[in-house]
């Protein structure tokens, strides 16, 4: 994982729960590049045309709340976003982002559409370059630092098990 | 020390001494995946190197089972693949299984002081029982297959304290609806719920499984009901091996005690579009197209037995489809068994057989644009169960199947006997 983010800003409110990220219809494959295209498809019409790598979501409170859908941060990861900064995240979508190896920030940070937003993940800073205004958040408890250090939870579960390569 | 239901099952499942804060690894009793979660889990697991836990896993093929269309005929085959590969032999296929968390619980998996996790947000539903279970993702699920263990963050515990006898139509339902209406869709994020008290008590296990079931939609990690004799006498004859109940300690630490009158709880509706936006029945008063009764939230033979009651003799209203899906097969048979599968039919009732079906908006009852939906399920956001601009009302089955008659939303009180 990238330590240092920058990226333009998409902005949603509060409550964006994970039908909203990826419609119940598109769950019927897990591929991130098939679920891109119709990631915000109702809540943010123009996101899938107009994302682009890198980009960065910035929320309200209680972002991906709702069905426990992995695809929600698949979907995510499939269209660019590299990070996502909310007041605050739904546990289970908290913990598919930090497992799939997708940064999530619990930051307030104020911006709208198109601003450039960087992150500084160890150092704890949120920033907003287009406004000037930055934020500070909590590192990580040492176990999930130590998860997103090895990559995720498979990694770290495949180097438990002992595999080979 | 003293410890909270959550500290209790955490610490005997990690072999340690938690508190709410810790990090821990546990060994996990069972993993649940569905139709829609465990393809992604099924190549996770291919990759690593392990043999399957095969008597933790549970496979149930829910969600677009009876298969919607191509596409979730070919997930509900990697699931089927899956368990003959790997000799899975706790796989329910379609016509002996049902909605994943009753079937769980019929079942007997769940029972006081186990450890559960399920790929599906709803896995709460099973602290009903005294168990402490909670939804994770896809890949956690792969995990847990390998290796029987995952880890958690012990979560703080909010207790919700609700005592007085309950009118006469107030159910589970209503007490859930009223607890997020109070403290809202994040209100117990992340924490683990203990609701209890002498309404509670009072309260069949079904209802008490319709409260849990709920407890996500305040954004909690579990919702655990103090397990009683409810409990061990329904698991006499289904539990799979023994158990061992946990209890709170009577100084355990709470973030926040939170009481409830019984008495003053009336049937209530959460409005489009949020679970907590809770009004009373009496006084919604809108017109509805769709009446939906079953999911793993009220789709038991309680929640039938309370709608054909009302409905016995009686048409639904000429401008309402009524559907009904027991969430089950048990439950299905039960209901034909009792004649209320005739009751809903002759009331003009459509009746499927068990699917999550509608209560995500899959299909069977899919709701187009600007139409609007009284439902017994447990979520009612933008879109949830069909066009984005179709409407969702949560309700209990007594509301639902009043509104059914009365072609808008109505109090039960009004077509009671
Ligand atoms: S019945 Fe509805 S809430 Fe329950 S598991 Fe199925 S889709 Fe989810």
């Amino acid at each position: 994982m990238k330590d240092h983010l920058k990226g333009r800003a998409w902005v949603v409110g509060d409550n964006v729960d994970t039908d909203q990220i990826i419609p119940a219809e598109y769950l019927v494959t897990m591929d991130d590049k098939e679920l891109a295209p119709h990631a915000f498809e109702n809540a943010i019409p123009e996101f899938a045309k107009q994302v682009r790598a890198g980009d960065i979501v910035v929320a309200g409170r209680n972002f991906g709340c709702g069905s426990s859908r992995e695809h929600a941060p698949r979907a995510l990861m499939g269209a660019g976003v590299s990070c996502v900064i909310a007041v605050s995240f739904a546990r289970i979508f908290f913990r598919n982002s930090i497992n799939l190896g997708l940064p999530v920030i619990e930051a307030t940070i104020h911006a709208k559409k198109g601003d450039v937003i960087e992150v500084a993940l160890k150092n704890g800073i949120a920033a907003n370059r287009s406004t000037g205004e930055e934020a500070g958040f909590k590192a990580y408890p040492p176990f999930v630092m130590m998860l997103i250090q090895k990559g995720g939870l498979v990694p770290y579960t495949r180097e438990m098990l002992g595999c080979k390569e | 020390m003293s410890k909270t239901i959550a500290e209790k099952i955490l610490s005997a499942k990690s072999r340690k001494d938690v508190r709410a804060g810790d990090i821990v690894e546990a060994q996990v009793d069972y993993v649940m995946v569905n139709d829609i979660t465990g393809p992604a889990a099924f190549d996770e697991f291919e990759g690593l190197c392990a043999p399957i836990k095969r008597d933790k896993v549970v496979l149930i093929p829910d969600h677009y089972v009876p298969n919607k269309d191509v596409a979730s005929a070919k997930q509900a085959k990697k699931m089927r693949d899956f368990a003959r590969k790997h000799k899975v032999r706790n796989y329910f296929e379609v016509g002996s299984g049902g909605v994943c968390h009753q079937l769980m619980i019929e079942q007997g998996f769940v029972a006081p002081g186990r450890l559960i996790v399920g790929a599906d947000s709803h896995t709460c539903s099973y602290g009903a029982l005294g168990a402490f279970s909670t939804g994770i993702g896809s890949t956690e699920a792969a995990t847990v297959f390998a290796r029987g263990v995952l880890w958690f963050k012990v979560p703080e515990s909010m207790k919700f304290k609700v005592d007085g006898k309950l009118g006469r139509f107030v159910s589970g339902k209503d007490i859930i609806l009223t607890i997020i209406g109070d403290i809202g869709v994040e209100g117990a994020r992340y924490a683990s719920m203990e609701v209890e008290g002498s309404s509670v008590a009072s309260l069949p296990l079904s209802d008490r499984i319709t409260i849990s079931n709920m407890g996500i939609e305040a954004g909690a990690k579990a919702c655990i009901v103090p397990p009683d004799k409810k409990v061990y006498e329904y698991l006499r004859t289904r539990v799979r091996g023994s158990y061992k109940p946990a209890f709170a300690d009577d100084d355990a630490a709470y973030s926040d005690v939170m009481e409830y009158d019984g008495r003053k709880i009336v049937p209530v509706v959460a409005k489009p579009f949020l679970p907590s936006n809770v009004a009373p029945a009496s006084e919604a008063g809108v017109a509805i197209d769709q009446a939906y009764l079953g999911s793993c939230t009220n789709g038991r033979i309680e929640d039938l037995r309370i709608a054909a009651k009302l409905l016995k003799g009686r048409k639904v209203h000429a401008g309402v489809r009524m559907i009904v899906v027991p969430a089950t097969k048990e439950v299905f048979d039960a209901a034909v068994r009792e004649g209320l599968v005739k009751v809903f039919s002759d009331a003009g009732a459509y009746v499927s057989g068990p699917t999550c079906g509608a209560c995500l908006g899959g299909y069977m009852g899919v709701l187009a644009p600007g139409e609007r939906c009284v439902s017994s399920t447990n979520r009612n956001f933008v879109g949830r169960m069909g066009a984005k601009d179709s409407e969702v009302y949560l309700a209990s089955p007594a509301v639902v199947t009043a509104s059914a008659i009365k072609g808008r939303i109505a109090d039960p009180s009004e077509v009671a006997r």
